[in-house]
């Protein structure tokens, strides 16, 4: 009789190679203690933290610490049930409130996750007579609310507007609805979609867009509203994604529209109605990070200055670092074996970051993805760098000394 | 239209043949994923270079029941016939 798991052959094989070329699983860190925002104890060590998401540092906000103990005792920990039944509290309906208010739109809707907000919006909004456009580099909740959707799913080239013009023009569909999806920081390589001329395309085709910012709420835009405020062009899009377990430092997602059918659409998303809503320290918790966010804008400056150290101090070891600077900076390996024993030997000498390994990177090629956050110290990243030069030297991965920043 | 799946089969080849990592002994019933070695994002950008060069679109749930490449050229031609 075959194995369920005569399929996960292939996949025991890769695991094996990557452990024996490096001593250990790099997807099975734990972080043993968190010390603070940017320290944390693995293996018994202090270990700088260069790739939690964490950007303004607020999974260890001392207020959201405390409005979470004090929900928890007030109503609760968990509310046991869907928002469309029993699990919607004062609290949920003042989170959408305050997050719809944020950005100056008519209504949010709160999910349990950012992986469901986009999964719940993407196959609710995108029905059997439609087309969904999705950027070739489309984060995985992006491609699984595709599948959950009836709608027929293109592709178009990474950041490129005129491919996507191209290709709406192409499907010779005057009629059908249309929705376009982009992010508005890409997770893996920190690049910054053109927003505003996807804005473009839209209104030019009568499509609808849709902007994930799951990496650039709290991070770009003069507010923190992200890539859409950062360039001028929030009337245009219809629906902007999110998440609260990046710049928030909790967890949870949301989508925010000025579009009134919104309170339909939570009739008919799956995710948003048939999983437990978020628990009340959580809500209470992910608020008042809201509050430290607005009250804080220097946490924004403070992080584009991290990621500017960051990124250059990179440039300056000739490593090859993502072009753009943002928040996160991938740092592109030429082979995977070169990538794994220099991801190990960073964790030993202190810096955990992330380890990308092909197909899951955009060209296939490995990166080790940095992500930067304001609460991190000047030292803090010098010494990284300095960590970075080491680990390239030991693993004999070669530093030429080119200049890609832009 | 008046592509044939032959017609659409020996121009996909010959663009997987501009790859130099693509074997050389390839034909029609070649399976992409488990004879190319290619990984579900490979295909899907492959399919989109298809797009571009017989201006077709080819929605992704089409690729669920694509193995081969003669699957691949009937589909084109099926889309284009329709459109
Ligand atoms: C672009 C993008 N969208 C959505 C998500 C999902 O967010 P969450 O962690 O809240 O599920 C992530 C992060 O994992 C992401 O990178």
């Amino acid at each position: 009789m075959a194995s369920l798991f005569s399929k996960y052959e292939g996949l025991a094989g890769s695991l094996s190679a990557v452990v024996a070329a490096g001593g250990r699983n790099p997807f099975a860190v734990v972080i043993e203690k968190p010390l603070s925002s940017t320290v944390g104890v693995i293996e018994g060590r202090e270990t700088l933290l260069f790739g939690t998401n964490n950007y303004l540092g607020l999974s260890q906000s001392e207020h959201a610490i405390k409005a979470a103990q004090a929900a928890a005792a007030a109503c609760g920990v968990g509310t046991t049930g869907s928002r469309i039944a029993n699990g919607t509290q004062s609290l949920h309906r003042q989170l959408e409130r305050k997050i719809a208010d944020f950005f100056r739109r008519r209504d949010a809707m709160v999910f349990s996750t950012g992986y469901q907000a986009n999964l719940g919006m993407i196959s609710a909004l995108a029905g059997k007579d439609d087309y969904l456009l999705l950027d070739a580099d489309s984060h995985a909740s992006i491609y699984d609310g595709s599948r959950l959707s009836a709608a027929q799913v293109i592709r178009f080239r990474h950041n490129d507007p005129d491919d996507l013009y191209k290709r709406i023009k192409r499907l010779d569909a005057p009629d059908a609805a249309k929705l376009v999806v982009v992010e508005g920081i890409y997770s893996m390589t920190g690049n910054v979609a053109p927003v505003a001329e996807f804005a473009a395309v839209k209104k030019e085709t009568g499509a609808y867009l849709l902007v994930d910012e799951a990496h650039s709420f709290g991070v770009l835009g003069e507010h923190g509203r992200g890539s859409a405020e950062a360039e001028g062009v929030e009337a245009d899009v219809d629906f902007i994604v999110g998440t609260f377990s990046k710049s928030l430092g909790t967890v949870g997602g949301y989508c925010v529209s000025d579009h009134p059918e919104l309170e339909l659409v939570r009739l008919n998303c799956r995710p948003y109605m048939f999983t437990a809503s978020l628990p009340p320290e959580v809500i209470a918790a992910t608020s008042a990070a809201l509050d430290e966010m607005q009250a804080h804008p220097e946490l924004r400056t403070r992080l584009m200055e991290n990621a500017a150290r960051l990124h250059a101090g990179f440039v300056r070891l000739g490593l090859n670092a993502s072009q753009r600077v943002s928040p996160v900076i991938a740092v592109t390996l030429e082979t995977v074996e070169q990538a794994i024993p220099m991801w190990n030997r960073l964790l030993e000498l202190g810096v955990y970051v992330n380890l990308s390994l092909p197909p899951a990177t955009p060209d296939s090629r490995p990166l080790l993805r940095c992500s930067v956050m304001a609460t991190h110290t000047a030292a803090q990243i010098d010494q990284a760098l300095e960590i970075f030069r080491q680990a390239a030297e030991d693993c004999n991965v070669p530093l030429s000394a080119k200049e890609t920043a832009v | 239209m008046s592509e044939t799946v032959e017609g659409v089969s020996a121009l996909i080849i010959q663009k997987l043949l501009s790859n130099p990592k693509v074997p050389r002994d390839i034909n029609g019933d070649c399976k992409i994923m488990e004879d190319l070695a290619f990984d579900s994002l490979a295909v899907m950008n492959f399919v989109m270079e298809v797009e571009d060069s017989l201006d077709v679109s080819v929605p992704l749930d089409k690729l669920a029941d694509i193995r081969t490449i003669n699957d691949l050229a009937a589909c084109v031609v099926d889309l284009k016939s329709k459109g």
